[in-house]
């Protein structure tokens, strides 16, 4: 392994550690504020990247049109998921919850499977996202490039609306307590559909690129990217959004690197963030930055 | 009395239950003769299915009785998953009680549902498994396709001979019969033209990423590309490849031709070749060109080599039952085993006592977004 | 007291009754009916198997698992390696020859099947150590974490499972009696252990841990004993279902098939064996009905197309509905006895 493929391998891996910490925010918003694994967040981004499909292919609007609109629809799914299935069980027992959420994730998976049919379709990647350059012998993909730019992007709109608006103050103090805020008079329901829309919001950017990285899109695309998002989020300590972050980087980076080292283990690529998540609980059983809260 | 009554109730609610399980079950000897049809209409290989489908419909509108009698179609969907296919054999043979099958579009999955139908006593007939074993110690089960011995030899001559190549890498998806069996048959042949294999990896279906594979062929400095997968595999293998800027051709096999496969390789499966059953510009027979005729007016898409061996498989079917003048499994299978000359839409179809079909290839390549005719191969 | 003897032992011979009752129905079902209602049966005995164990440690240990398909995935790879002959395993192996010892072993079903159960069983033994350090969601991702890992495993290592070839041409050995032998075996044991002070321990560390704990109750032994009963009659019933369908690959034990049996045990209601037998009974044959709606159909020339996925989309809304406003599911945690039974027929009151 020489150092151009070993700097070719680490930028593979910077950028899809940014499509796992993407999806991971919404895990860890989502579990921050109502204590509840999110099952279906996985399925949420393939719902995304179907309505992507269907905008620039059904219905032919421009590409970057389509992604705007398959990530505010898919927002206001996180926030209709929320109403219909999770509201009605806030005050049961936390395994009620989890268990709903496992009911809405094979919903989705099968709708798709019914409204959009099994078979895989190619979804569309623009042309400037195509090209190979070559640095020293190194092959650099464009997308590898821009999924992790326009990842820090997205990071920084919800840092700047987690910690400059009046919003992001509701949201950490309802993580930090949801009755206090209550008694202040502010609507906790509004704060919490809030965050179903921007961990949904992310979780369709993360899709949406995730699809233009690997072209062809499924009703089941979103269960492997979903659990190892989740894994991220562990890793960097439920409801710690820079944990998640770094989560999620440290998670793509090693897999790639493991498949590019040991080619042999390349198989166990899949279990491998499981693996990493049982060695990490039986040490640390609230992961590593071990906060309950957003922040 | 007490006790009394909670006997009676106990001996009567028991004589319930059982009365109420043990339905007899009834089935009516229909009119028309039915025949089963079990394709994956859904998961990863589901165009193959669909394909077929529609193949073996537009032939069942073209000659819809035999023996007088009408035929009726029943379709099971085995959704690509080996143990659906095994499920829907059985409820075919079990529930729906049909005479003949048609079925499956992969040898996994084929062999699934085959024991099955070879214990009862049921031909079955694929239109597109061509993996040797399929048919290996079956009496009852035959096909319309070429086999993957014929099918690698004649890959690696084309490697070798057209395309010049001297060292291969493979890349092969384990999870699939057929495509570890095509890669040793390749490699078995290509090594005895003087060729050499020099690397072979493994994938598996419905893999998204393949960097891990690719990236240990510029090092091994092979000249082919050699993918004998089915579509979706092979188109992203070939994207990949692209990205990582390995320029070397590809050679891909029979399971790779699906629209699927331009859809989702673009630009990169540009001038991919690929080894085929059938090319509307070799097509010859009477019933080839009236099947083309008829299938693009209905359906209004041109004759693709798995919409010709669905069509086949039927045709081939309903042949047999026709000179067997019975419909009972045996002299099906007996008129199956002597289909000698007949003029299918894929060419024309000899079955031996083995199952298997004796047929040529044909060489395709993708250019402009459209698989080419490039030349045909045939049997030696 | 002699009243009370009495109608006990009548309870008992009721109970004998309904073994009989059930023998005499699987006679006629065996000379009667014909393969396709057979193999229902089959697989719905093999499913109250799965959720009675299940609902043992999820219902009322308390401990929500989600990797009952890792112990299903041991115990039928296990079990068919055992059963499947050396010349077909020879045949199959074919990107990797099988390992030693794996490879010349033959066994007949039954001990085959028991040594499928134990090693089910040991992995539980050693999952319960990291498992039972989190509680929880945790716990939940954790074990789904294990039933992927298996899966993985199973997909990789080539020379013992034949990766995601899988295995075939097992003998067709589950029929009737295997399944229902199995699925009562099953019922009685873990009635009696959910009966004995094991489960009434179990059930207190369901209610509140810290208080068991505080009341002397060895919380992770109890949990741990759960577990791998669960796990035991998990791998039994992986080997039976193995021998049924006569071919397996790693994609079988997928979480799939954890949430077909999270379904059961759900709307059986949590803690109920009854209510698991019940589900796992009507959940196994309205997905055999829904099926017909997945199928497309060819009615002469009219087309009409299926509706695949339509099953789990079914089950996943009444999943969600039950969750939202039956909590309890179909029985809660309540039990069917005799004395219920009787209660309900409004005969052999107790008087006074």
């Amino acid at each position: 392994m020489d150092l151009p493929l070993f700097l070719q391998q680490l930028l593979n891996g910077i950028s899809l550690g940014s499509l796992y910490a993407l999806i991971a925010i919404g895990y860890t918003m989502v579990y921050g504020i109502i204590r509840l694994i999110n099952f279906a967040h996985g399925d949420i981004l393939m719902v995304s990247t179907y309505f992507a499909y269907f905008g620039i292919s059904v219905y032919a609007l421009p590409w970057w049109l389509s992604v705007v609109v398959a990530i505010l629809l898919t927002a206001l799914l996180g926030i209709l998921i929320d109403l219909g299935a999770y509201r009605p069980v806030r005050h049961a027992p936390r395994i009620s919850a989890l268990i709903t959420a496992i009911g809405v994730s094979f919903l989705l998976e099968n709708l798709g499977l019914v409204v959009f049919g099994g078979r895989p379709r190619a979804f569309y990647r623009p042309d400037f996202l195509n090209k190979t350059y070559e640095l020293v012998g190194v092959h650099i993909f464009s997308l590898s490039i821009w999924v992790p730019v326009v990842t820090a992007l997205l990071l920084a709109l919800v840092f700047l609306l987690l910690y400059r608006t009046r919003v992001g103050a509701a949201m950490r103090a309802v993580a930090k307590d949801m009755e206090m805020v209550q008694l202040m008079g502010i609507d906790v329901n509004r704060v919490i559909s809030l965050t179903f829309a921007v961990g949904s919001a992310l979780a369709a950017a993360g899709g949406i690129m995730w699809a233009m990285k690997y072209p062809q899109i499924n009703p089941l695309m979103g269960i492997i990217p979903g659990l190892k998002a989740f894994v991220a989020a562990v890793i960097g300590g439920i409801g710690n959004i820079h944990g998640a972050v770094l989560g999620g980087l440290l998670l793509g980076i090693t897999e790639i690197l493991l498949v590019a080292f040991l080619p042999s283990l390349a198989g166990y690529r899949d279990a491998f963030a499981f693996i990493l998540l049982i060695l990490i609980l039986l040490f640390k059983p609230t992961g590593l930055a071990g906060k309950d809260t957003i922040g | 009395m007490q006790q009394k009554a909670i006997y009676l109730v106990a001996v009567s609610v028991l004589s319930c239950i059982y009365l109420l399980f043990c339905l007899p079950f009834l089935s009516l000897a229909g009119e028309p003769i039915r025949i089963g049809v079990y394709l994956p209409m859904t998961g990863p290989v589901a165009a193959f299915g669909q394909m077929e489908w529609a193949g073996i419909q537009a032939a069942h509108q073209m000659h819809p009785t035999v023996l007088g009698r009408q035929v009726e179609l029943v379709l099971v969907d085995e959704k690509s998953d080996r143990i659906e296919a095994a499920n829907a054999v059985s409820r075919l043979l079990r529930k729906e009680k049909v005479k003949a099958i048609i079925g499956s579009a992969t040898s996994s999955n084929t062999m699934a549902g085959a024991a099955l139908s070879e214990k009862a006593k049921i031909p079955m007939v694929s239109p597109t498994a061509t993996l040797p074993l399929v048919t290996q110690n079956k009496k009852y089960v035959f096909r319309v396709c070429f086999i993957d011995s014929f099918q690698g030899e004649a890959a690696a001559m084309f490697a070798y001979r057209n395309l010049k190549a001297r060292r291969v890498a493979v890349i092969v998806d384990r999870a699939q019969d057929y495509c570890v069996g095509l890669a040793s048959y390749f490699k078995k042949a290509f090594t005895r033209l003087g060729g050499k294999v020099v690397s072979i990896t493994y994938c598996q279906t419905g893999d998204q990423d393949f960097s891990a594979q690719l990236t240990s062929i510029p090092a091994s400095q092979s000249g082919l590309l050699y993918l004998p997968n089915y579509y979706a595999e092979d188109a992203l293998i070939a994207r990949q490849a692209q990205e990582l800027g390995l320029n070397i051709p590809i050679l891909s096999a029979d399971g790779a031709q699906a629209p699927e496969l331009i859809k989702i390789g673009g630009k990169a499966v540009e001038g991919l070749y690929l080894l085929a059953h059938f090319a509307p510009e070799g097509a010859a027979t009477p019933l080839a060109k009236e099947f083309m005729k008829f299938f693009k007016k209905t359906r209004h898409e041109e004759t693709s080599g798995f919409h010709a061996l669905g069509a086949d498989a039927y045709f081939v079917l309903l042949d047999a039952i026709k000179r067997a003048g019975r419909t009972d499994g045996d002299a099906i299978r007996t008129a199956l085993a002597s289909t000698r000359g007949f003029g299918g839409v894929s060419g024309v179809i000899k079955i031996g006592p083995d199952g298997n079909a004796v047929k040529s290839a044909v060489i395709l390549q993708v250019s402009g977004g459209q698989f080419r005719y490039l030349t045909m191969v045939k049997p030696w | 007291m002699s009243d009370q003897h009495r109608r006990e032992w009548i309870y008992k011979l009721c109970t004998y009754g309904a073994l009989a009752g059930l023998f005499a129905f699987l006679l006629q079902v065996q000379n009667q009916a014909d393969e396709y209602q057979i193999r229902i049966l089959n697989v719905s005995a093999i499913f109250v198997t799965l959720a009675v164990s299940y609902n043992l440690i999820n219902g009322v240990a308390g401990q929500f698992s989600l990797g009952p398909n890792a112990f299903m995935a041991v115990g039928a790879y296990t079990t068919a390696l055992l059963t499947i002959s050396p010349a077909e395993k020879e045949l199959s192996f074919i990107i990797e020859p099988i390992i030693w010892p794996i490879s010349v072993l033959h066994l007949p079903f039954l001990p085959s099947l028991l040594i499928g159960g134990v090693f089910a069983a040991l992995l539980g033994f050693v999952m319960a150590f990291p498992v039972f350090r989190v509680r929880g969601d945790y716990l939940a991702i954790v074990t789904l974490g294990f039933g992927e890992v298996v899966r993985v495993v199973a997909n990789n290592a080539q020379s013992i499972t034949n990766g995601p070839l899988g295995l075939k041409g097992l003998p067709e050995y589950t029929n009737l009696w295997w399944s229902c032998g199995v699925a009562v075996f099953t019922v009685f044991c873990v009635t009696r252990l959910v009966k004995s002070s094991f489960g009434r321990a179990m059930q207190a560390i369901r209610e509140d841990e810290v208080a068991a704990a505080a009341m002397g109750i060895n919380v992770f032994r109890h949990k741990m004993l759960a577990f791998v009963v669960h796990a035991f009659f998990a791998g039994m019933a992986g080997g039976l279902m193995a021998h049924l369908i006569t071919t397996i690959s790693p994609t079988l034990f997928s979480f799939f098939l954890t949430f077909n049996l999270l379904v059961i045990i759900v709307i059986g209601g949590l803690g109920s064996m009854t209510g698991s037998i019940i589900a796992a009974v009507i959940i196994t044959y309205a997905g055999e009905w829904l099926r017909a709606v997945e199928e497309p159909m060819a009615i002469g020339p009219l087309n009409i197309p299926g509706i695949p996925g339509m099953r789990m989309v079914v089950f996943s809304i009444m999943l969600i509905l039950v969750m939202i406003f039956a909590r309890q599911g179909l029985m809660g945690r309540r039990e069917f006895s005799w004395e219920w039974f009787c209660g309900f027929l409004k005969i052999g009151k107790r008087r006074g």
